[in-house]
């Protein structure tokens, strides 16, 4: 099992996946977001080879209305 | 007429020098037909957290302000350090396909928002950098704005007061200070709150206005979008006809002085 953190809160998989089955998982498949890793961006190119390890902190993030 | 009157950001012109932003609005129809109303190429929107679990089959921005029809500025609200606002806008160029045209904003205080001068200039050397072009939001000192220039930033954006207060241009000599300092393009961004405030930037010689509050927040937002537009079209051809100089304490007649039907005319005293 592997626990990761996505946007401030735990998430718990039974096996190691990778950044796509997670947006996917995340019922986001699809949508426009960006993806940050660890602190860095994970490019939408390497969604697909991008493996997610245990304690691992991601954001994903959507344009919203702002000024 | 002569050579168009454009806006030039980073090489790209536009027609429009009023930029609006996409928050608070009651929806995105609304949001869409006041941006529509207002004539505005480049709108800003925010970089947020995807709600998840929630944001199933609901509309995004993207689908009402479809980013072939606007310029998109992504902007660092909320960040109140260089390095949360330059993480921002890494996640924002991934976001928008390698979109480099950003608004930098980094805050001091949710009270005031009032820029935070040294953060300021630290995230901006580090966007420059990295490639981005950098719009920035900051205070009105003219010695600041033209730090932001030298380090390479594509406009700066002073605030004419507090975001979101409507309280109009609370420092004209501030502005044109920097308006006469700094070479890239000027642009009042946050404390507009109605049309005057709008046609006084520009009559200032300012090349823009950014706006957000003034329009979403208005009885009737379309309206309101149309009146800036006005505004800030009326303020530039104003400011590039040249206006009289102001006269203090004496009057001239505007019609002939000689051929009056009046018997008797009172000395100047």
């Amino acid at each position: 099992m592997i626990r990761v953190t996505v946007n401030g809160a735990t998430h718990r998989f039974e096996r190691p996946l990778v950044v796509e089955e997670l947006i996917a998982r995340l019922e986001l498949a699809g949508k426009k977001v960006a993806v940050e890793r660890n602190g860095e961006i994970v490019p939408k190119s390497a969604h697909a080879a991008t493996q997610l390890t245990d304690g691992d902190a991601l954001e994903v993030v959507v344009a919203v209305g702002g000024g | 007429m002569a050579k168009r009157d454009e806006l030039v950001v980073a090489g790209r012109s536009y027609s429009s020098r009023l930029l609006v932003g996409t928050g608070k609005y009651m929806d995105f129809a609304e949001t869409r037909s006041a941006i529509e109303a207002s004539g505005a190429q480049i709108v800003t929107v925010a970089i947020r957290r995807t709600n998840i679990g929630q944001t199933q089959g609901e509309p995004s921005l993207l689908d009402f302000l479809p980013p072939s029809k606007f310029t998109y500025l992504p902007n660092t609200a909320g960040c109140y350090n260089a390095q949360d606002a330059v993480r921002t806008l890494r996640l924002a160029r991934e976001l928008l396909d390698g979109h480099k045209l950003v608004k930098l904003e980094v805050l001091g205080d949710p009270q005031s928002l009032y820029p935070n001068m040294p953060e300021t200039l630290v995230a901006a050397k580090q966007l420059v950098s990295e490639g981005f072009e950098v719009m920035v939001y900051c205070s009105d000192d003219p010695i600041q704005a033209k730090m932001l220039e030298d380090l390479g930033c594509v406009a700066v954006m002073p605030l004419a007061s507090l975001i979101g207060s409507g309280m109009g241009i609370l420092n004209p000599w501030n502005l044109q200070l920097v308006i006469e300092r700094v070479g890239v393009p000027v642009l009042v961004d946050a404390g507009v709150g109605t049309a005057s405030d709008a046609a006084i930037a520009m009559e200032l010689g300012c090349d823009g206005v950014l706006m957000n509050t003034a329009i979403a927040a208005a009885k009737n937002p379309v309206m309101m979008a149309q009146a800036m537009k006005k505004a800030v079209e009326a303020g530039r051809e104003a400011f590039l006809a040249g206006r009289m100089p102001k006269k203090h304490y004496s009057a001239t007649p505007s019609s002939p002085t000689t051929g009056t039907i009046t018997s008797s005319q009172p000395k100047a005293a």
